[in-house]
């Protein structure tokens, strides 16, 4: 589902529109609670397996006034279409690529790493299992990718 | 193992700064530099003297450079099989959202831009260490195919 869109400003202290393609009702809800803690101008946004991510992202059906959003978190093992298959398809999308996806998962198999990379993720993450260390992986991904890192403009051209 | 990080930088001032706030890092590093794009490049296809140069763990690019510039550097890495998984960060002093928007339709895995203040140009090296060398899982070394 997601959440009322407001429109965003230049220059202005603007929100971030993340989404979460993740289908454990639980980290969904870890997720959000630990960015509700670190930065209340995260828009999350949250798509629960393969084909509501890639409908979200083309803004299909129920997700036709979809932001686009400025970030991506994409776990791998997901229900319908596998997020393998959602990050092979936003990487060769010449208007998708463009947006940071990053992969968030439990799997620690290298086979996984590479082959996200290879895929061309920007960047790969362990799900941690215990809330506080979640808690601080969502500060730590906030602290770099939502503040120091300069993310793609809204205004796509191209 | 420590990690091999590829500093890809004209400036010494900037290779410096960038050495040091490598020093403090928890992790323990080998920084090459490269200072123009041809030696980057030659540095990543083992040409030269650099045939026995290794791998990098990941690539720290600026996009301004002599004899070829960061966007083909960029480009070069991301168009080839075996270097295209090497994470690339994008650290420059452009904050102009033409090179931001190239960077990432290039797929540079993140962009970062290059400030001024001594503390402040610190503080990036750092969160980038921190991020890259502690949070993230960068590609195991023994590339497969």
């Amino acid at each position: 589902m997601s959440e009322k869109s407001i429109a965003k400003f230049k220059g202005q202290d603007m929100h971030r529109d993340v989404l979460l393609v993740e289908d454990s009702p639980g980290d969904v809800r870890l997720t959000r609670e630990a960015f509700r803690n670190v930065n209340m101008s995260v828009h999350l946004h949250v798509a629960i397996d393969g084909v509501d991510a890639m409908a979200f992202l083309r803004r299909e059906g129920a997700h036709a006034n979809a932001p686009r959003p400025d970030f991506i978190l994409l776990d791998l093992n997901l229900p319908k279409m596998d997020g393998r298959e959602v990050l092979a398809r936003i990487k060769k999308d010449d208007s998708l690529k463009t947006i940071p996806t990053v992969i968030l998962t439990t799997s620690e198999a290298e086979a996984d790493v590479a082959n996200s990379y290879r895929l061309q993720a920007n960047c790969y993450l362990n799900k941690p299992v215990r809330f506080d260390a979640f808690e601080s992986l969502v500060k730590s991904i906030n602290d770099f990718w939502l503040t120091k890192v300069k993310l793609p403009p809204q205004a796509q051209s191209g | 193992m420590p990690l091999e990080v590829l500093l890809i930088e004209d400036s010494p001032g900037d290779v410096r700064l960038a050495q040091e706030a490598f020093r403090d890092a928890k992790t323990r590093i080998h920084l090459h530099v490269a200072t123009d794009g041809v030696a980057a490049m030659a540095f990543l296809r083992h040409e030269g003297i650099h045939g026995q140069a290794p791998r990098p763990d990941f690539i720290l690019l600026d996009l301004n450079l002599p004899k070829m510039d960061g966007r083909e550097v960029l480009a070069h890495i991301k168009e080839n099989h075996d270097l295209k998984t090497i994470p690339t960060i994008i650290l420059t002093a452009s904050d102009a959202e033409v090179d931001i928007l190239k960077s990432y339709q290039l797929q540079a895995n993140c962009y970062l831009s290059k400030p001024v203040q001594l503390d402040e140009f610190e503080a990036i090296v750092k969160s980038i260490n921190h991020f890259w060398l502690t949070v993230a899982k960068l590609p195991p070394q023994t590339n497969s195919e």
